[in-house]
């Protein structure tokens, strides 16, 4: 077996335990909050450095794909279906035999019946899955230009969506979401008490994110992704399905931003129209390309640090300025990532000698 | 016998008629090229029966079944495989990945086995490293084998092209001009190379604009001008054909 290959993915483990441990040490345990949050969005953001680095293409509406987990989950959670059931409606019925269905009684002694988490989070999956296939199947066939205004058109559509739909919560969006219970007593759920556990719990998700991601990148299909990113013709006369192969890593990619909207919608309780915003997707696009596309690595720890400054408000009320600013400076200056600039790999050369 | 047979096709660009009702077979064990001036109609030719271009009329047979219609990967994985003319390696990755691509046929490991990283991928990837490694040491360039496929010399390049396209084990390779963009030396190379691949009883199609190359590896030549068959025979006949002569010449 190759250690090697698994040396970055421990370090990024103790790194995170380190910042548990530093945060506990330093009193300033509330930094935990946004490291979560950041660690759900890494989730996202390697999935997208997926689809730009390593297939070669682009997707201006990965927040659409967040919102489309993080509403469906959120809707079926917190959507009261009692009076559906008193009146006998035969699906909610059969759901409820089926045991998806959480009973439970307001202070007043009034019923309540929601969809349990884990059956909302199915449900948001195999939505995503299938909408990332219908939407996959016509807009993979763009190039360039063309696939950006395409998958941009998707995150619009998306948010508009739930800009006006009643279920959806409409510009105020859904909260009082519950906490996802998982074994144990362990739940996700922004409970302060259980904030570090909560830490952990996203840690170690992102962590099996990432290594399904390597895995998948030094693998047979990794290989022919990097074809079909070098040259696609000679990739296709090599006998790689390039259309199949795009397809595929879109909807991993669109699966990989949907569970990192299920989980952070449990854990924050919420979720509003802006999540699913476009300039959300732009700010994506911004880190893939700072932290260079082709690496899952130089993504995850730009995704980490940007997310977190912009989560602990460094970048105050010109966030999405900040972010639109640092597309077009990296397009211009370091359209590899800054890891690519000259004098960033002299130091790494001269790092290694 | 004839491995692959190309039956009366035909490719129109608007008005322009790139291949004019071309038939011809090629014979398992051969080498077969195709020769003519520029605009000929010979890339073009090339690319209807790698699948890269739709065909307008015709059909192309391979091993006695029809492959017309079916799209490069299809082609592939039929047997078939190619090279380019403007040689496309794979941006990023070493002479040995690019040559790993091309085993990509033959291989099974797919999305879930990938980022399961299951066992019995494990077995594969060692065969396919294996595999990849001697066809390097086939093509005589083991020594690059971890360098970056682009920043090699164009004759290496050629050559890293040859193994990655013999990667999927073809029963016939399609070369589009392989001796384009090369020095004689290299050229002279290439041709070596070129028959040790028939050597190893693959069949191979080439188009090819050097003639000095075609006349000395070839067992049988096709000649087109402005996309119609002008000539068909062995080297030695198609050198004293008066058609040939006056295409190439001049009257």
């Amino acid at each position: 077996m190759d250690f090697k290959k698994h040396l970055p993915t421990a370090g990024l483990a103790a790194s995170l335990i380190a910042i548990q441990l530093i945060t506990a040490a330093t009193g300033s345990v509330y930094y935990l909050t946004q490291l979560t949050m950041v660690a759900y969005l890494g989730l996202l953001i390697i999935g997208l450095c997926l689809v730009m680095g390593y297939a070669g293409q682009i997707s201006l509406g990965h927040a659409g794909f967040f919102g489309i987990g993080g509403y469906i989950s959120a809707a079926l959670t917190t959507t009261n279906l009692s009076a559906t059931l008193a009146k006998g409606h035969e699906l909610v019925t059969s759901l409820d035999h089926l045991g998806i269905l959480v009973h439970s009684q307001t202070i007043y002694g009034e019923d309540l019946l929601y969809v349990h988490p884990w059956a909302a989070c199915i449900v948001a999956i195999l939505v995503t899955t299938v909408i990332a296939f219908a939407i996959g199947i016509p807009v993979l066939k763009l190039k360039g230009h063309y696939l950006a205004m395409a998958t941009l058109g998707f995150g619009i559509i998306i948010y508009r969506i739930v800009l006006a739909m009643e279920i959806f919560g409409e510009a105020d969006g859904i909260s009082d979401v519950p906490p996802f219970p998982l074994i144990a007593n362990f739940a996700i759920t922004g409970d302060l008490n259980l904030r570090i556990s909560n830490y952990y719990i996203a840690a170690i998700v992102l962590i099996i994110g990432m290594i399904l991601l390597q895995n998948l990148i030094h693998s047979r299909v990794g290989r022919a992704l990097t074809a079909i990113h070098g040259a696609e013709d000679a990739a296709n006369a090599m006998g790689v399905n390039t259309t199949k192969y795009k397809l595929y890593t879109f909807v991993i990619s669109a699966v990989f931003a949907s569970i990192a909207g299920i989980l952070l919608t449990h854990y924050t309780g919420g979720i509003s129209p802006s999540d699913a915003g476009v300039m959300k997707s732009i700010r994506f696009v911004a880190i893939v390309a700072i932290g260079g596309m082709a690496s899952l690595w130089g993504a995850l720890s730009t995704g980490l640090i940007l997310n977190f400054m912009s989560l602990r408000g460094f970048f105050g009320s010109y966030d999405d300025a900040i972010f639109g600013t640092i597309l077009i400076v990296i397009m211009l200056f370091a359209p590899d990532g800054i890891l690519q600039l000259p004098f960033l790999q002299k130091l790494m050369h001269k790092g290694r000698e | 016998m004839a491995l692959l047979e190309i039956k009366a096709i035909d490719k129109k660009f608007g008005g322009l008629h790139a291949v004019n009702n071309v038939s011809f077979n090629v014979n398992e064990g051969n080498i077969k090229a195709v020769i003519g001036p520029n605009g000929a109609g010979k890339t073009t030719l090339f690319n209807l029966v790698s699948g890269a271009l739709p065909i307008d009329s015709g059909a192309v047979s391979f091993s006695d079944t029809t492959i017309t219609g079916l799209k490069p990967y299809q082609i592939a994985r039929k047997g078939i495989a190619r090279t380019f003319q403007n040689i496309k390696m794979f941006h990023g990755m070493t002479a040995l990945e690019n040559v790993k691509v091309g085993m990509h046929p033959c291989t099974k490991a797919g999305f879930w086995a990938g980022m399961l990283h299951l066992p019995w991928t494990w077995t594969e990837e060692k065969q396919i490293h294996k595999r990849a490694m001697e066809l390097l040491q086939l093509l005589e360039i083991e020594e690059f084998a971890n360098i970056e496929a682009t920043s090699l010399a164009f004759g290496q390049q050629r050559a890293v092209e040859f193994a990655r396209a013999l990667a999927s084990n073809p029963r016939i390779l399609l070369l589009d001009e392989p001796a384009a963009g090369l020095n004689i030396y290299e050229t002279a190379e290439v041709a070596r190379l070129i028959t040790k691949i028939q050597s190893q009883r693959i069949t191979v199609l080439l188009v090819e604009h050097d003639m000095s190359l075609v006349m000395d590896i070839s067992d049988e030549i096709v000649v087109l001008s402005f996309g119609e068959k002008i000539a068909e025979g062995t080297p030695g006949e198609i050198q004293h054909n008066e058609d040939v002569i006056k295409i190439y010449l001049g009257e």
